[in-house]
């Protein structure tokens, strides 16, 4: 293949070889750099040595030309390949069609960034509470009799956030009970206390850590999975489809899954705390040298059913939280994969901070009125 | 460049484990030939595209594009030689989290050492050349769908390939704009002589641009008829051929 070449000739200028990519291409500067002509001057081009060619032809015409008008010089490409000359009218075609409105660029003031991301928050805001709202009248219509929920929809729900999270949940409640034992009998050991490891890591786990635990691990398990469920539902416009069918969004996709989880989740909390007293009994066991006996009397006298309606009830809360995100972002999502992705990350992160931050609020109440 | 012509498929079998689509498919296409690969519906059309384009391996047979067989080459040599061809898949298939100057560039970054400044040239270029100069910074889900189209056109033509496949390139547009996509395509071929392989349903485009056609028969499980659409339609080989092609009131259930 002929390297390609451009030669100024009998005040022409000839291109000739094979004009891809690949092969080392003279620059447009160097093409015109034999070129006597001045101001006003027509420099025909030929291409009667042309081989082959591709687009990187075209953009080399393109600058070659801009570089001649700045020299005062223009060029007469009437003697190119008709298939060059097609491609060209192209793209002067394409470059007519600019985009109408021009791009929205985000403000880099810092006063302006601020401000949007504050009206942003707002408007967040009050589009959670509408749906909030829509959500609550759905129930509303369910427990009147009057909701398209459909009872499979629920059981699948049920299943897919009930059973199947138990091995997790038990993995992650029993480590979390023997852990708070083996920390927590560091300082009772100074006291000689140590049968009431049993008291702590009753109180510790039914109060808190259970509801906290099952509430995370379900964020990322289930929120995530209703967001991202949901979010490419959204993208693929089954969502569309199911509102021109006159089906209410809120009954037949979010409540079974609003239900499924603010349901199950007190059950797997209750199983949470059984398996994390059973993890801390180890510990007392088998390193403070208690009986099981003893391990049982002491919880069954110091934790009082406080201490699980408590447990049990944040965890209810902590259910409808993670649900609410989930199926929150899952159903505002956009409509391609970024946006799923960003939704998906969105429900989690928003689950845990509105876990921390209800926990929190339970716990300061709960024992502000000595609950 | 090689005498042998760009696609070369002999004897190719096509299955999705044990269930067989196609048996015994034997064609080649010449070089700046647009060639139509046609049939009703679920005959295994988009399979034998994506036999073409290297997604599935044959079941049995060989499969030759530009004189090499892609199942025995090594891993690296594979990526080589995808970027001597260029697809534009049914929705175009942009890259959503990348404008498009970035669904562009990114062939261009990964298969050449041009400088950042060429492959912005390049870029621009192909944008003019489908018409959507400007547009560089907008992200996919802002375009229409005609519009991505035809982005999808210039990103699969970004590397300048030997042969571009497209997989009905006019579902989803508009008459205008389906036809204007069909004197793109051929715009393109005959002045830069690529070879095109079309999968697609429209038969304005059928008689548009094809040069040549090959008929996928489901139920036989093989060709049907070849030749250019004319031929096809004036001297069908089958009279389902020729329903097909004149559009016309075939008797029978819609999905056969």
């Amino acid at each position: 293949m002929a390297q390609p070449q451009a030669t100024f000739q009998e005040g022409r200028l000839q291109l000739s070889g094979c004009w891809r990519r690949s092969a080392l291409r003279p620059t447009p500067e160097e093409a015109l750099q034999g070129v006597p002509l001045g101001q006003g001057a027509t420099l025909p081009l030929q291409a009667d040595g042309l081989e082959e060619w591709d687009t990187s032809l075209l953009i080399f015409l393109d600058t070659l030309q801009n570089l001649a008008q700045r020299r005062g010089v223009t060029l007469d490409l009437s003697a190119l390949p008709e298939g060059l000359q097609t491609l060209r009218k192209l793209q002067e075609q394409g470059r007519k069609n600019p985009p109408q409105e021009a791009k929205a660029t985000s403000p880099h003031s810092f006063l302006a960034r601020w401000g949007t991301a504050t009206l942003d928050t707002l408007r967040l805001f009050l589009d959670l509470l509408q749906f909030v709202g829509e959500l609550l009248m759905a129930l509303g219509r369910l427990l009147t009799g009057r909701g398209a929920m459909r009872r499979e929809d629920l059981h699948r729900q049920l299943c897919a956030c009930g059973p199947s999270a138990l091995p997790i949940i038990a993995l992650i409640s029993f480590l979390m009970g023997l852990v708070l034992a083996f920390v927590g009998s560091i300082p009772l050991k100074w006291f000689q206390a140590q049968p009431y490891v049993a008291s702590l890591v009753g109180i510790g786990m039914l109060r808190l850590m259970s509801p906290v635990m099952v509430g995370i691990v379900m964020a990322g398990r289930t929120s995530a999975a209703y967001a991202a469920e949901l979010g490419t539902m959204k993208a693929n416009e089954e969502l569309d489809a199911f509102q021109t069918q006159g089906i209410s969004l809120m009954d037949f996709l979010v409540m079974p899954r609003f239900l499924a989880m603010s349901l199950m989740l007190p059950l797997l909390c209750l199983f949470a705390d059984v398996v994390s007293i059973l993890g801390g009994m180890v510990v007392a066991i088998l390193d403070l040298g208690l009986t099981a006996h003893a391990y049982w009397n002491t919880l069954v006298s110091t934790t009082r059913i406080n201490d699980l309606v408590v447990g049990v009830v944040t965890c209810a809360i902590l259910g409808v939280l993670d649900a609410l995100c989930g199926c929150y972002q899952g159903m505002r999502c956009g409509r391609n994969a970024a946006a799923v992705g960003r939704a998906t990350t969105s429900a989690v992160v928003y689950s845990i901070v509105c876990i921390v931050i209800a926990t929190s609020l339970i716990t300061v109440i709960t024992v502000v009125l000595k609950y | 460049m090689s005498s042998s012509p760009p696609i070369d498929v002999r004897h190719l079998t096509m299955a999705y484990g044990s269930r067989v689509i196609m048996e015994d498919l034997t064609f080649q296409v010449e070089r700046g030939e647009v060639f139509l690969l046609i049939g009703p519906s679920g005959c295994g059309k988009s399979t034998l595209l994506r036999h073409l384009i290297g997604l599935l391996p044959p079941a049995s047979g060989s499969l030759r594009l530009l004189g090499e067989d892609f199942w025995e080459m090594g891993e690296e040599e594979q990526g080589s030689f995808l970027a001597r061809i260029g697809v534009l898949f049914q929705s175009g298939a942009l890259w959503s989290s990348m404008t498009l100057e970035e669904n562009l560039s990114l062939p261009l970054q990964l298969h050449t050492d041009l400088s950042p400044q060429e492959i912005h040239q390049i870029c621009q270029c192909k944008l003019e050349l489908v018409g959507l100069a400007g547009f560089q910074d907008y992200y996919p889900a802002q375009l229409s769908g005609g519009m991505q189209k035809r982005a999808g056109l210039a990103r699969a033509m970004v590397l300048d390939p030997e042969i571009l496949f497209f997989d009905e390139p006019s579902a989803g547009l508009d008459p205008v704009s389906a036809r204007n996509l069909d004197r793109l395509i051929r715009q393109l071929r005959d002045s830069l002589g690529t070879t095109v392989v079309m999968v697609t349903h429209d038969l304005d485009s059928i008689f548009a641009v094809g040069t040549q056609a090959i008929y996928l028969d489901p139920r036989s499980r093989s060709i049907l008829g070849r030749g250019t659409p004319q031929e096809l339609r004036d001297n069908p080989p089958a009279p389902e051929i020729r329903d097909f092609l004149t559009g016309g009131n075939a008797e029978g259930p819609l999905c056969s």
